[in-house]
């Protein structure tokens, strides 16, 4: 007999796409505003959010899940800022994916959170094709990765909400082109906003913090006090 | 590389599809965008790899790219894009809106006689 061809129409991740909607929908009636970041190796994720946690905790109630291949070492690392913070080992994974926020969720209650961050595994490619429930996705590209990184990359960006250029402090010593970065990145995400920042110096700290801040407020959660 | 994993996922939706529709799969029809985050070469070259051991073993991963198509706010219409840069080739706008091209989809499947 001929083969037949049947219509099915199945999106592939559909699994992570339903736990990442349960996830958002958790999140937000527990009013807590879920960050996830993501950039490759080495462009500066885990400083960025170390800063960031330490700022927001006077503040905010503050926690991070962190997720790499191997080692605690991030976590080891922002639990210095004194927030709770989570390792997730994925072993061989690239990616987080929904899932695994779940699991690592265990035992806490989103409900005691102002802001949860979520550093994905540094990666440019993997993690954009994963939903994981976050209210906004932060795409880090440091200084000295070169100009053309958002061409080279453009899926990451482009399903990005917020762009953050880090190491600001090194721009002058590798002759960084700001407004080349800039073309690239509203090339692959028109519209996209861009802070540039130096978690060493705290150079665009405060724009970032409060860029956050309302981000909250107008998705409907409380404010701080 | 996440494209194992993809293809694995992919196995299991025809798998389950298979055991409904109690027939044999001899090829997967897959919709792919170029903003799906997936490399095509790398998801053809892990799925003979995925299948093995399943009922899928011997079947066939057919890939139909999707275009990147987008709405020009300043024409008013869609427009297919060559490449991943927004801009509007008829009028140069930037182009946010995506209509397709995140596409990650298994729209169809070849089936035989029960296995």
């Amino acid at each position: 007999m001929t083969p037949r061809l049947v219509e099915v129409r199945q999106n592939v991740l559909k699994h992570n796409d339903e736990v990442a909607r349960a996830l958002r929908q958790r999140f937000h009636a527990s009013g807590v505003f879920v960050v996830s970041l993501v950039s490759s190796p080495g462009s500066g994720k885990t400083t960025f959010l170390e800063r960031t946690l330490t700022s927001l905790r006077p503040g905010y109630r503050v926690a991070a899940l962190v997720g790499d291949l191997a080692t605690e070492n991030d976590a080891r690392r922002l639990a210095r800022s004194q927030a709770p913070v989570k390792q997730i080992v994925t072993g061989t994974l690239c990616h987080l994916e929904a899932s695994m926020i779940e699991k690592a969720l265990d035992g806490w209650n989103p409900g005691e959170l102002d802001f949860l961050f979520i550093e994905n595994v540094g990666n440019l490619v993997c993690p954009s094709s994963y939903d994981l429930g976050e209210d906004l996705r932060l795409v880090l590209v440091s200084v000295t990765e070169g100009e053309d990184k958002p061409l080279k990359y453009p899926t990451i960006f482009n399903t990005s909400d917020l762009a953050i250029v880090s190491k600001m402090d090194l721009a002058p010593a590798v002759e960084f082109n700001w407004p080349a970065l800039e073309k690239n990145i509203q090339a692959v995400r028109p519209e996209m906003r861009v802070i540039r920042v130096s978690a060493k110096t705290g150079q665009g700290m405060d724009e970032w913090l409060e860029s956050l801040t309302a981000l909250r407020s107008s998705a409907g959660a409380v404010p701080g006090p | 590389m996440h494209e194992l994993s993809i293809a694995m996922n992919i196995v299991e939706i025809a798998e389950s599809e298979a055991g409904r529709r109690n027939a044999r799969i001899e090829a997967v029809h897959l919709r792919l965008g170029p903003l799906s985050g997936v490399v095509k070469d790398a998801l053809l070259s892990a799925w003979e790899l995925a299948c093995e051991n399943t009922v899928l073993a011997g079947s066939r991963l057919v890939v139909e790219d999707v275009p990147l198509v987008v709405y020009c706010p300043r024409c008013k219409a869609q427009r297919t894009l060559d490449s991943i840069s927004f801009l509007c080739p008829e009028c140069q706008s930037p182009t946010p809106d995506v209509v397709h091209g995140r596409e990650l989809e298994v729209f169809a499947l070849e089936v035989g006689d029960a296995a």
